[in-house]
């Protein structure tokens, strides 16, 4: 990329991770072989490179989980809450002390920059796992009831775009509660769930609380309609998240759904305008857009679209695509072909129905999936850029009058997972954000996550909320 | 003039929906009997266009009532039990019709179920101070969740608890905000036809409350497909529907409480109203008063 400043490579060192060639499946306490001995390899998205085989979950091994899940559930749910609370919290002390090595694992096998798997997921993460620690011996007092009892066997299926992130979102509340869990990872990011199994025996924590299957969808779906499952948690798309709830449908499963969104970022014209660039490009580029509630869809006040698009251009322009390990890098890599592919579909899409499309000048790597960031303009809400979700680093934007159309167009759409107000106006957030149907409203700010707070959607984004005190219900018998 | 000699005249049960109350569009009515077969009115035979008029009524209702105040929607509920009261000895001789109670027993339902108005009353300006509030952020950041109305909520009632049953399932759920579209007891649908001209009455506007009666199945069954329905309470529905429902609900990701055990005469907990909100947290910069902490 031309650019008047000229940045050195910053490289973090790979070596502070040590990735074997192989790995096993995670269960009760061992790394197993697949029953059927299957395989499957893991690549790192920026380079291809292969990274490690990896054992290939199918249902043999998900019953096999399942029963040592079962089994640990007895004592690990009889074990007083106190005690509990100590394996996480030295489960959260371990993931600190382990921080780097587990980001730059991530960011090889996801693609995203290290700048933020250092400085959000892992932080995230154990910070996770210390908030919920803490729920462990102090469950009569979340407003559940006295006494309040867990479910049981939660089966877990989260996506590829903050593995380790979405494995201490399912996990750390579940365990908190006295549940024992069968998690399967991503096809696309499978170690650092692997590498969170070696962190739980690092822990001490007994064999059988929990266990890591990594596999492809036909091993998530046995994991949701195996009949000695209570719980069934889901993070991924809205159109596995509908077959999750018919294969539910008619059993006692507890159930959680946290599924896609189009999120529209309103602008309006009073809103400090470089701000709210900076809300933007971190709303819709942040993990290259692979984000359930990036805000997608731009919805800019006419009077001051061209000021803002200006603005938004030339920031675009200073974006540093490239080597996720570096410390400079912006944008990373898609984390598979199969999401650049239909990434690439939806912008075409975009192009023929008339939108226009925009990116900065920037050079794209020889090997690896990458897609430059893309900015549609003159988008209509008929288009399908504005109406599916991308998941990808592409931004539609929209124009509105008045606040009202604003909200109109923000919520026209199934989804209702997040949404972001920029306006220097005090009673003109409130009363948008109370209009906003979304689980998340960021004002004056955007994609900002805290362990204490909720988080989860409305309509079709799903429903029941990770995070905080809420987040504890998913897991009880309440 | 005495009794014997005067030919009372009969009410015709119609359906309350967007606060008018129509005949079924399809024309039909089929016949409700007491507990013994006897004759004791013609209701309405919905069908789905029915149900899908119910749900427009309700969307159309949404907005305001959701954005009702919490206080305001807490005396309308009130004034629901008030007018209750009033009409107590007519619902006392429907539901002991109904569900073949002695009038003892049956006054008995219609208290709870007056009184179920009142406890539910009480909760409107209540429920977002149990469930909601402030987040500790680890950040310069005003973090505030707060409980919102799911939207559109399907109520199949109760088949057996033709009154009380289904008091305790509607009443949850539009005390928080929601509208509701219920589907009464097939059998037993007249306490729940009536309730209607209690609520037409109760300054609750139209839409809010939308009650259907006829064929379970035939009803719910759209209901549960429909797109602009968000959520849907499969109390009054068994096994088998309750799945087929279940299913169908998938397609838009409704919100679905499924059937189960219940005690209606126990005070109820507040799980009939969680089951139908929605959280919604809003985060705001706190911005900084300088290195001091103090602009003082």
């Amino acid at each position: 990329m031309a650019s008047v400043f000229e940045y050195a490579p910053a490289p973090e060192s790979r070596s502070i991770v040590d990735i074997a060639p192989s790995y096993g499946l995670f269960i009760d306490g061992e790394f197993v072989e697949a029953a059927d001995g299957k395989v499957f390899k893991t690549v790192s998205p920026s380079t291809e490179e292969v990274l490690a085989e990896i054992a290939q979950a199918g249902e043999a091994d998900v019953d096999r989980a399942v029963k040592a899940a079962r089994k640990a559930f007895e004592k690990w749910s009889a074990l007083p809450g106190s005690e509990r609370a100590k394996y996480l919290f030295r489960i959260a002390r371990i993931i600190q002390e382990r921080a780097r090595e587990l980001a730059v694992l991530e960011t090889l096998d996801n693609g995203k920059p290290i700048k933020e798997t250092r400085d959000a997921d892992l932080p995230l993460v154990a910070a996770h796992f210390f908030y919920y620690a803490g729920w462990a011996d102090k469950l009569d007092h979340a407003g559940y009831g006295a006494n309040p009892q867990p479910l049981g066997v939660a089966g877990q299926v989260i996506p590829w775009n903050f593995p380790l992130l979405m494995l201490a979102w399912k996990i750390a509340p579940a365990l908190a509660t006295g549940n024992t869990v069968v998690l399967k990872p991503a096809e696309t990011t499978p170690l650092s769930a692997l590498f969170f199994a070696d962190i739980c025996r690092q822990a001490g924590l007994p064999k059988g609380v929990v266990n890591i299957l990594p596999g492809y969808g036909d091993a998530g779906a046995a994991v949701v309609a195996h009949p000695d499952v209570n719980k069934v948690a889901f993070t991924g798309s809205t159109a596995v998240g509908k077959e999750i709830a018919r294969t539910v449908a008619g059993t006692r499963k507890k159930v959680t759904l946290e599924l896609g969104g189009k999120g529209a970022n309103i602008v309006f014209d009073d809103a400090p305008i470089d701000q709210a660039v900076e809300g933007i490009v971190n709303g819709i580029f942040f993990n290259q857009g692979q984000v359930c509630c990036a805000g997608s869809r731009l919805l800019v006040q006419e009077s001051v679209e061209e000021e803002l698009l200006e603005s938004l251009k030339r920031r675009l322009s200073t974006l540093r695509l490239g080597d996720p390990l570096d410390k400079n890098t912006d944008i990373g890599a898609i984390n598979s072909e199969e999401q650049l592919t239909r990434i690439t579909s939806l912008v075409e899409q975009g192009e023929a129905e008339g939108a226009e499309r925009w990116s900065p000048a920037c050079d794209i790597p020889e090997s690896g999936y990458w897609f430059a960031p893309t900015l549609f303009t003159n988008v209509t809400q008929a288009h399908r850029i504005a109406r599916d979700e991308i998941f990808g680093p592409v931004l539609s934007v929209l124009t509105f009058r008045t606040p009202d159309e604003a909200v109109a167009k923000a919520n026209n759409t199934p989804y209702g997972l997040s949404a972001g107000i920029w306006t220097e106006k005090g009673s003109r957030i409130l009363a948008v954000a109370n209009k906003l149907r979304a689980g998340v409203v960021w004002s004056n700010t955007f994609n900002k996550f805290d362990p204490t707070s909720p988080f989860g959607g409305y309509k079709e984004s799903g429903f029941g909320r990770e995070g905080g005190r809420h987040g504890l219900e998913a897991y009880l018998d309440v | 003039m005495s009794d014997a000699t005067r030919l009372s005249v009969l009410k015709t049960y119609k359906l309350y929906v967007g606060g008018k109350f129509p005949r079924s569009e399809s024309g039909r009515v089929y016949e409700v009997t007491d507990s013994k077969g006897n004759w004791l009115a013609n209701a309405p035979l919905s069908s789905r266009k029915d149900a899908r008029d119910a749900v427009v009524a309700a969307r159309k209702a949404f907005g305001a009532w959701s954005g009702a105040t919490a206080y305001n929607r807490g005396q309308i509920l009130y004034r629901v039990a008030e007018m209750l009261e009033g009409r107590r000895e007519q619902y006392v001789r429907e539901v002991a019709d109904a569900e073949g109670l002695s009038k003892s027993k049956a006054a008995a339902q219609v208290d709870a179920a007056i009184d179920r108005w009142v406890w539910y009353a009480g909760w409107t300006d209540k429920i977002a101070q149990v469930l909601g509030g402030g987040n500790p952020v680890a950040g310069p950041f005003f973090n505030l969740s707060s409980p919102e109305p799911t939207g559109v909520v399907a109520i199949v009632a109760p088949q057996e608890s033709s009154f009380l049953g289904l008091v305790s399932v509607l009443a949850p759920v539009i005390a928080t905000g929601n509208t509701a579209i219920v589907v009464a007891s097939e059998k037993s649908p007249l306490p729940a036809l009536s309730l209607g001209e209690v609520l037409a009455t109760s300054d609750l506007p139209g839409g809010v409350v939308n009650v259907l009666s006829g064929r379970t199945a035939e009803i719910a069954t759209p209901l549960a497909a429909h797109q602009d329905v968000n959520a849907i309470d499969l109390a009054g529905a068994g096994e088998d529907l309750a799945k087929e429902l279940e299913i169908a609900a998938a397609d838009n990701l409704k919100r679905v409480l499924r059937p189960q055990p219940v005690d209606h005469t126990a005070t109820p907990g507040i799980d009939r109203m969680t089951a139908f909100l929605e959280t919604k947290t809003v985060w705001h910069p706190t911005g900084s008063l300088g290195a001091s902490g103090s602009s003082y």
